[in-house]
């Protein structure tokens, strides 16, 4: 009697059959702003959501913060400098109708959708689907028990509608429009994303997961997502990002805000994948109330320019924090990312562990903070770096602030920066691997710590997209 | 005429980093046979089998090899291993976060050129890993990452057993191991000995070859074979000691 396949053999019995950076032929859009932000673009968007008049007034609020920002100074200034915010469509409706059982999903949609396997991955362990296409969510659907067990899985416009007063007081408050350049940005002009609220005491056995994509050439894509853990509660809500390529810049600013309550625990896992034109700079954090965990599960692959530090506010005793990160770097690509964990509060602790490649003259850096308040004793913290450079080309960077102002705290830092080794190729070439098929095996052992973190059809896409990714490279 | 022998090296000269170890080897290995290689630390053993697998950092400045007819030197290092030469590590390096078994099923795949069925696979391997004692729990556990010197070898072992190869080339893999482990390992080795393959055990002990009998003992020193022999050419090494094969080509003359 033969067992069933461990996940091990499900996961390297893979066929390379992925193919990404494809888009569809005929795109019917039910509306798509012009060009730039204006105050008029800011007010068509709300009004053609039906918005609340505060939700108006925010936006506009925000577009104001916007315009007066300076760029931030970090990252990568020269990239930023290219951004043509005039260039932009700030807002695409791909469809007027939102869809809730697949046969409802427009054609063309829909073989997106199929090519990106999600029926599939519904049939096998979907809570509920949130599927972005464009500004805005098109097909969405949610088990019943979830619904028994009253756990509110939207996209957040929807969300505004149908909850406008848990949205209003947890709206912002995480992260302001006046945050950053970006963010206010994203308060001005978003669009879709999650809300998700999850009553006190429920545990979320099924990971709910929202696939976005942007397909519109020039266009920003602005989501938007909310998740509120009620105290004692638990919920894992997963996204990935494919996107196709196109021949000029597309500029990605989401704002993500987590709320854990008292013994909450939300873990966000995200792969991202965008097409290596896309600016992706994004704002996430997360508040951790006391005895709650958090933790970022982020995987950052594409992309021209990615600036993303997630966050997590340590803000009650006993609070727990980890970020879990990857980046791959390659031609022309810098991928700036990194974690901060604030401990406001005592005896919380938190763990950043970052993983990062840098191939064909790609850039990689680790931005970090651990910030410790006075009074916030018997704080532990860890942070690990680990660097992979494939070439001579390729560049790493590590950029730690450690901001300590109590004593009785522990922290541990920890970096490295390493070269794929030739007697490690050599190693798995005598065993006739090609080069490509050795590289392409040690880069997956290096993202394991991570890749184990992922549901298995996250795991496998993972690992396709970086053979994708190795092929033809010199090790 | 016999048939083309597997391996034939033809006053073969190696470089390493701009020093020359290897100083013009002869040697012939046809199918069926089992060949030691011995001699001191640094008289060019490993260097060899580096040069025959293909290691980028070793260059052959003269001479040829030929595997099955075919000129070895032209191939890449996989290439080599697809068409059936294996080599042992004496010090095989670890590949963290890649699982055994995922190791084992790519590079049984690259060798076979064909996809096995996970399910059929995984009892082939069942079955090799219960001959050479091996538990469960390594298919799990990283290439090489944490392991015994004993476990090291044990995987090598493994994997010959897997990518049955024509031409194997053991490095010191006696070293390291205690007399249980070693027994283990060399009755997995002579399992895998047929008329169809051959095999070089490379080592500087004689007590590998209590186990695995060869039928022919060659003597290494300063980058070239200087003595060849039967099996009774290892116990005379082992009683006498390699100063006695220096002293005996000094005064016959031989030597260079």
């Amino acid at each position: 009697m033969v067992a069933e396949l461990t996940r091990d053999e499900m996961l390297h019995n893979v066929k390379a059959d992925y193919k990404y950076g494809f888009h569809m032929g005929e795109e019917d859009y039910a509306f798509k702003s012009g060009k730039g932000l204006t105050r008029e673009i800011v007010t068509q968007i709300s009004k053609m959501k039906n918005e609340p008049e505060w939700m108006l007034k925010y936006r506009l609020k925000a577009l104001e913060i916007f315009l007066k920002k300076p760029m931030p100074t970090w990252g990568n200034s020269q990239m930023l400098g290219d951004i043509d915010f005039e260039n932009i469509h700030y807002f695409v409706r791909a469809t007027e109708k939102q869809g809730r059982d697949w046969e409802d999903v427009p054609e063309g949609i829909k073989k997106t959708f199929d090519r990106l396997g999600i029926p599939e991955a519904e049939r096998k362990f979907l809570a509920g689907v949130t599927a972005q296409y464009e500004s805005e969510v098109v097909y969405h659907s949610i088990r019943e028990d979830l619904e028994k067990q009253g756990v509110v899985f939207l996209d957040m416009d929807s969300g505004l509608r149908e909850h406008e007063e848990i949205v209003r007081k947890h709206f912002g408050t995480v992260i302001p429009a006046a945050d950053n350049k970006f963010s206010a940005l994203n308060s001005a002009v978003w669009s879709g994303g999650s809300f998700v609220w999850v009553p006190e005491g429920v545990k979320v056995e099924i990971p709910l997961q929202a696939y976005f994509r942007i397909n519109t050439e020039n266009m920003g894509q602005f989501e938007r997502t909310l998740i509120i853990a009620e105290p004692g509660s638990y919920v894992h809500y997963i996204e990935g990002c494919t996107a196709p390529t196109y021949s000029s810049d597309s500029l990605h600013s989401a704002v993500v805000e987590l709320i854990a309550k008292p013994g909450a625990h939300i873990r966000y896992t995200t792969i991202q994948n965008w097409s290596n034109n896309v600016y992706n700079l994004v704002t996430k954090r997360a508040v951790a109330e006391a005895g709650a965990k958090v933790e970022w599960v982020d995987g950052n692959l594409g992309s021209k320019l990615t600036m993303k530090y997630p966050s997590i506010y340590l803000m009650g005793p006993k609070a727990h924090g980890e970020v879990l990160s990857i980046a791959f770097a390659g031609e022309g690509q810098h991928q700036d990312a990194g974690a901060k964990m604030v401990h406001f509060a005592p005896d919380t602790s938190s763990i950043i562990v970052s993983k990062s490649i840098s191939k064909d003259g790609g850039r990689t850096s680790y931005r970090g903070l651990v910030k410790v308040y006075p009074g916030a004793d018997n704080v532990k913290s860890s942070v690990k770096c680990d660097a992979l450079l494939m070439d001579e080309e390729s560049r790493s960077d590590t950029y730690p602030t450690m901001e300590i102002d109590e004593k009785d705290v522990t922290i541990e830092h920890e970096a490295s920066v390493s070269k794929v080794g030739e007697d490690q190729l050599f190693y798995l070439m005598s065993r006739g691997l090609t080069q490509d098929e050795a590289t392409t095996m040690i880069v997956n052992g290096f993202f394991e710590p991570f890749t184990k973190e992922l549901p298995l059809e996250y795991a496998v896409e993972l690992n396709r997209l970086i053979a994708l990714n190795m092929e033809g490279s010199v090790g | 005429m016999s048939a083309t022998p597997i391996l034939e090296i033809k006053d073969l000269h190696v470089e390493v980093e701009g020093k020359e170890i290897l100083k013009g080897v002869n040697l012939v290995v046809n199918a069926g046979e089992v060949h030691a290689l011995m001699g001191r630390n640094g008289s060019g053993k490993s260097t060899l089998s580096y040069t025959l697998m293909g290691h980028p950092r070793y260059v052959v400045t003269k001479g040829s090899v030929k595997y099955r007819g075919e000129d070895l030197l032209a191939l890449s290092t996989d290439e080599r291993a697809r068409k059936g030469m294996y080599l042992a590590f004496q010090y095989p390096v670890a590949i963290p976060g890649v699982s055994v078994s995922n190791f084992l099923r790519s590079t049984v795949k690259a060798r076979r050129a064909v996809d096995i069925p996970v399910k059929e696979f995984r009892k082939e391997l069942k079955e090799a890993m219960a001959k050479l004692g091996v538990k469960d729990e390594f298919l799990s556990r990283y290439v090489n990452d944490g392991f015994s010197g004993g476990e090291k070898k044990r995987l090598e072992i493994l994997q010959m057993a897997l990518l049955k190869p024509e031409m194997a080339l053991l490095d010191e893999t006696d070293s390291g191991l205690d007399i249980d482990a070693l027994r283990t390992v060399a009755e997995g080795i002579n399992a895998l000995a047929n008329k169809d393959n051959a095999l070089l055990l490379i080592t500087h002990y004689q007590r590998m070859l209590d186990y695995v009998s060869p039928g022919f003992v060659h003597v290494m020193q300063a980058g070239q074979i200087v003595k060849s022999g039967g099996s009774e050419l290892a116990k005379e090494l082992e009683a006498q000691g390699y100063d006695w094969v220096t002293k005996e080509l000094a005064s016959s003359g031989s030597s260079k």
